[in-house]
Parts: structure tokens; C-alpha cells; sequence
């Protein structure tokens, strides 16, 4: 990341209401140049409102946008040098590839000459020299995504916004497009904005992630620290799979930290510096599949919990098992390999190891 | 095997159901198209014999050369006012919120409602009162008032089946609003245009009940002059004359199928 001094893109308090619903709420966020930032949330978390703010679609009820220094909120959006690309693709149907990429260029009065050079290597820069005279109508839907994408980047954008570009396009195709995506990003060096709603696409492909809810932001964070200490239950819940315990009650022993759960369930973990937890407040873990394990009669691990197995769920590198832990409720084992299918079958009763030392810990 | 059996029967049933519609629907025209053949004086179905005589005597038949030559002014004028206003209002009722709009679409239907005979009827009125008479003027506008739906409808169809994303897109590259509708909008209604212009184009050359009212000798248009002589003569040239304006309307539907699809002509699929 190129981190300098002038922000990409700084949003302050801004705000849209659609009627009586409140699609983004004063929110604030400031986008570094050069970097891949993704707006993830489920679906009406006001995400999409917020690119086509940026792009000048919508205008805010309130609030400000600046592009690259320039207050942009009340220009409109074919003044606003922004590159889009949209979940349609949104190919003129009427143009051919060539036609379609030189759009944006022509629209800026550009010579013959530059027009055809740029062009040529937008189309390089996607992979796709040599398609220039296709019909759009000829092309497959990766190829017409590389096309909206060429189209987005030859204009050298200020900002390139993606709205779940990747989302019309099956899942091999799909994995392979991100990495393209993040190639691209890396030889550029454009500020991107991308939206999702699949968290994975999210932790692969960003910088930074901004996770949405509501129209408000929940968590700004790289994706690693995301993962690992997602900021509330929402987030917790919303990126990867997370078991979510019922809640404890915390007390302090010595150097550790010890949860009681629905009155006689006991879990200990290692105190950490960064636990602000009071004694005896009620707390909130959120443990992930992979920090349960089966255990073994030798291991010594000291969460052990009795439970009941009741499926596997076998995804080649991985098995997800389910199991009835009882007051702990339903939870999600993940381990590698298939091992755990024979090791212990459906409806055996097994105990189990839960790591907190990476759990995830709230007040309530 | 029986399975099979009855899949044949099922599927013979279906297809000798489509023929009786197709002979059913057709029947008329084949009549006339019989008839026009004749070389009888009078009349006549089955005909007798075979001649194109009655063709030479509709070609050569001042009163029909006019009147075809009235017909193509009338619906040139007619078809493009009508293309250029039902646009106007089906962009309106696509792209705005307003006040109204309900009725507006109310009233671009209601041609359909009202019969073309109190329109004819209306226009003739209307036209004396205003002292045009039955002059061209009065017959366009009776022509586009009677094509309107159509038109609006068709291009109206045209505008949903266009994604809204295009148009953003090309904004979002740098095109102003009115470059958008150049370059992006425009182009892409053309074959919803064009096809409502053929559509209205054959409905004006065809048009017979509000045009008998609205035109006078000078004015007339082929459906007039051909119930005119129908009056007066009983010979087969009205025939021979149904047969050529069947083909050359046969010819421009083809056209304009060709241009959008009967389905989106008949604006049976908005998707």
C-alpha cells in the first residue's frame, strides 16, 4: 500500500434516506490512495448506496464526499472521474469491444492516435488483445467482465468501483477472476472500491475491509485483523464460520480468565492485556471451528466438553462436524482432512477440546 | 409403446387444432386472393379460370392511383408525428413520477376504447369548424390519434427492455446526459422505433372507418376508394386491389418484424 498524504476518497457523515428508510447513516470513512478497499454486508446494509454515492448516482441527504481534495457532492456523476464496473457488465450492446473501451476516452475528446493506443493497452492489461473488433454479444462472461473492467481502468480513474462484479460468474471462474482482480490492482496501483456481500471474496482480495450493517459501519479493518478480533457479535457472526456460545459469567483467577456457562459449564483462558471484562459481567465467546478439536485421552487441554456428534460434512481438505454439546448448544468442529468421519461416527458421544486462547471475547 | 402411441395421437390433435386456426384465420384473404384471379366479369368463387386482367385494370384505375398516393403521404406524415409524440410520452411515463401519470397512460389507450367511427366522426366536425375541411391535415391527425397506442406502446416496451445500467454507465464514463441519450439511449430504442413506425405505417394504409369520414375525393385513401367502387361496380378489380394492398401490408409487417419481433410489436413481453 502507498500510503499518502491526500486521501483517494474522504466521506464525512454522510447520509441517505430513500422515503422513510435510512440507507446510510453519518457515516464517515476516509480511502487511501492506492489501496483495495471492500464494502462487505448482507444484502440492504446500505453498501451499494454508498458506491453510488461515490459515483454520484445518489445524491446524499446530508453530508460531504471529496475526490482526490475536490468536493465532489453536488457534481454530477459524469464530472466526478470514476471508473465503474457493474454487476451487469453493462456493455453497450450496440458497440464492439473496441468501441465500448474507447467510450470514455472519446467522451474526453481524445485524439484518434491516443484513443487506439490506450485502448490497446487496456485490453492488454486485461488479457484480451486481439478481441478488440468482437461483438459484446460474442463474448463469454469473463471476457465481458475483463471488457467492463478494461472500459473502467482506461480512463485512469480517480477511484475504480466495483459492484459485486464478480458475483453473475460461476465459482471456478469466479476464484480466478480475484486473483486477476488483485493482480491488477497490484500493477495499477488504483484506489479501488469494491463491493461484496461474500466475505470470502472480501478477505481474499482487500487491503482493508469495511464491514456494514444497517447503513452504519460495524468494523474498519485489514482482513487478518478482521478475523481475528472482529470488533462485535455481528461482525464476529458475519465473517467466517463462528460458533457463538451462550453467556457467561467471568471471573478473574490468577492469570486467567474463567467463564461459567448456564450455571455448571467451565471454560479457562489465558488473560489477555487487551480484556477490559469486569468481574462478573456477562460475556459474549464466539470460538472458531477450527479452535475445537476431538479430543484424544492423552491431551491435557483443560476445556474439555462432552458432546454428541450428528453430521460430518466432508469438503475434501476439510470436515465440518457438527456436534450436541448440550447447554453449549449446537457447534461446528472443522479438521483437517476426513479423518474425524471414522474417528468418531454420527450419533457417538465424544469429548472435546475448546481453545480460547484465539476466541473471541465480548461484554455483553 | 402405447405411451408413445399416445404421444403421437396427442400431438397430432395439437398440430390439426393449429391448422383449422391457420385455414380459420386465413380463409378470407384466400378467398379474395382467388376471386382477384377470375377472369369472369361478375364476382365469382371458385373462380373459373385464371387472368391477371383485373390487376391491369386496378393499376390502371385513376381513382385507386390516387387514392394509393394519398395513403403514402397521409401515412408517412402520420406514422412519424405519431412515432415523435408517442416517444415523448412513453420516455415521460418510463422515466418520471408524476402527477397523473395514470390518466396520461389512460389516455394514450384510449383509442383503443373509443371506436374509430367516433373519432372519424369527431375529427369531421372538428375539422369544419376550424375550416380544413377534409384536407390532409385533418386526415394525419385523425391517422395519429388512431396509431398513438401502438406506437407509444412499442417504443414504451423498448424502454423497459433497456438496462438501466447502460445508461449509467456511459454517464459514468463522461456523458452528459444528452450524450447518453445520443449515443447510448437513442441507439439502442432504434429497433423499437423503426418497428413502431411500420406498425402505424399499417394500420394508416389500412385504416377504412374514421378515414370515410375525415376525407373527401381528394383526400381519399385506398380502403375509401375501394369501398367507393365496391358501390358502384361488381367486377373483380376490388379483388385484384384487396390482393395488392394484402401483400404490400404483408411486406411491411415482414419489415417490421424483422426490425423488433411481432412479439414486442404487440408488446406481449415486457421483461
Amino acid at each position: 500500500m502507498k500510503a499518502q498524504a491526500l486521501p483517494a476518497v474522504e466521506l464525512t457523515r454522510v447520509s441517505k434516506n430513500f422515503d422513510a428508510v435510512q440507507a446510510v447513516r453519518e457515516l464517515s470513512l476516509t480511502i487511501q490512495k492506492g489501496e483495495l478497499l471492500t464494502l462487505l454486508g448482507p444484502s440492504g446494509c446500505g453498501k451499494t448506496t454508498l458506491l453510488n454515492m461515490i459515483a454520484g448516482f445518489d445524491v446524499p441527504s446530508g453530508g460531504s464526499i471529496v475526490i482526490d481534495g475536490r468536493d465532489v457532492t453536488a457534481v454530477p456523476p459524469y464530472r466526478r472521474e470514476t471508473g465503474m464496473v457493474f454487476q451487469s457488465y453493462a456493455l453497450f450492446p450496440h458497440m464492439n469491444v473496441f468501441e465500448n473501451v474507447a467510450f470514455g476516452l472519446r467522451m474526453r475528446k481524445m485524439a484518434k492516435l491516443g484513443i487506439e493506443r490506450a485502448v490497446g493497452r487496456a485490453l492488454e492489461m486485461v488479457k484480451l488483445e486481439g478481441f478488440a473488433s468482437r461483438r459484446v454479444g460474442q463474448l463469454s462472461g469473463g471476457q465481458q467482465q475483463r471488457v467492463a473492467l478494461a472500459r473502467a481502468i482506461v480512463i485512469g480513474p480517480k477511484v475504480l468501483l466495483l459492484d459485486e462484479p464478480l458475483s453473475a460468474l460461476d465459482k471456478n471462474l469466479r476464484r480466478a477472476m480475484q486473483l486477476e482482480l488483485r493482480e491488477l490492482h497490484e500493477r495499477t496501483g488504483l484506489t479501488t472500491v469494491f463491493v461484496t456481500h461474500d466475505q470470502e471474496e472480501a478477505l481474499g482480495l482487500s487491503d482493508r475491509i469495511v464491514v456494514m450493517s444497517r447503513g452504519e459501519i460495524q468494523q474498519v479493518a485489514a482482513p487478518l485483523e478482521l478475523y481475528r478480533s472482529p470488533a462485535n457479535g455481528f461482525v464476529a457472526s458475519f465473517i467466517g464460520e463462528i460458533n457463538r456460545l451462550p453467556p457467561a459469567r467471568c471471573r478473574i483467577e490468577g492469570d486467567e480468565a474463567v467463564f461459567e456457562i448456564a450455571g455448571h459449564v467451565v471454560l479457562r483462558a489465558r488473560r489477555r492485556e487487551k480484556l477490559t471484562i469486569a468481574e462478573g459481567q456477562e460475556t459474549h465467546l464466539f470460538v472458531r471451528p477450527e479452535h475445537l478439536t476431538i479430543a484424544t485421552s492423552k491431551s491435557s487441554a483443560q476445556n474439555k466438553v462432552s458432546c454428541r456428534v450428528t453430521t460430518h460434512l466432508y469438503q475434501g481438505a476439510y470436515t465440518l462436524t457438527r456436534v450436541d454439546a448440550g447447554p453449549l448448544g449446537n457447534l461446528q468442529l472443522r479438521a483437517l482432512g476426513g479423518e474425524a468421519i471414522a474417528a468418531a461416527p454420527i450419533g457417538s458421544q465424544i469429548e472435546i477440546d475448546i481453545d480460547l486462547d484465539e476466541a473471541v471475547i465480548l461484554a455483553g | 409403446m402405447s405411451a408413445r402411441l399416445a404421444r403421437g395421437l396427442r400431438a397430432s390433435l395439437f398440430w390439426g387444432a393449429v391448422a383449422l386456426i391457420l385455414v380459420y384465420m386465413t380463409i378470407p384473404a384466400f378467398v379474395v386472393l382467388m376471386t382477384s384471379v377470375s377472369p369472369s366479369e361478375l364476382l365469382e368463387f371458385p373462380p373459373s379460370g385464371f387472368s391477371f386482367r383485373w390487376y391491369e385494370r386496378a393499376f390502371s384505375y385513376p381513382d385507386f392511383q390516387n387514392a394509393f398516393v394519398n395513403g403514402l403521404i397521409v401515412t408517412a406524415f402520420a406514422s412519424s408525428l405519431s412515432l415523435l409524440i408517442g416517444s415523448a410520452f412513453a420516455y415521460l411515463v418510463d422515466r418520471y413520477v408524476f402527477a397523473g401519470r395514470a390518466a396520461l397512460e389512460a389516455v394514450l389507450a384510449s383509442p383503443l376504447i373509443i371506436p374509430h367511427f367516433t373519432t372519424g366522426f369527431g375529427f369531421l366536425l372538428l375539422g369544419a369548424d376550424l375550416g380544413l375541411g377534409q384536407s390532409y391535415a385533418v386526415v394525419i391527425a385523425t391517422h395519429v390519434v388512431l396509431t398513438l397506442p401502438f406506437v407509444s406502446r412499442t417504443v414504451y416496451v423498448s424502454l423497459r427492455n433497456l438496462d438501466p445500467a447502460l445508461e449509467r454507465a456511459a454517464t459514468n464514463l463522461g456523458a452528459s446526459p444528452f450524450e447518453v441519450l445520443k449515443r447510448v439511449t437513442l441507439p439502442l430504442l432504434r429497433p423499437g422505433m423503426v418497428g413502431g413506425w411500420l406498425l402505424a405505417a399499417i394500420l394508416s394504409l389500412t385504416e377504412f372507418t374514421a378515414s370515410l369520414y375525415v376525407t373527401a375525393q381528394r383526400t381519399q385513401t385506398l380502403p375509401v376508394a375501394m369501398y367507393t367502387y365496391v358501390r358502384e361496380y361488381t367486377d373483380p378489380t376490388i379483388a385484384a386491389i384487396s390482393a395488392l394492398l394484402i401483400i404490400f401490408t404483408t411486406a411491411l409487417m415482414l419489415l417490421a418484424n424483422r426490425c423488433l419481433g411481432l412479439r414486442r410489436i404487440l408488446a406481449i413481453d415486457v421483461h
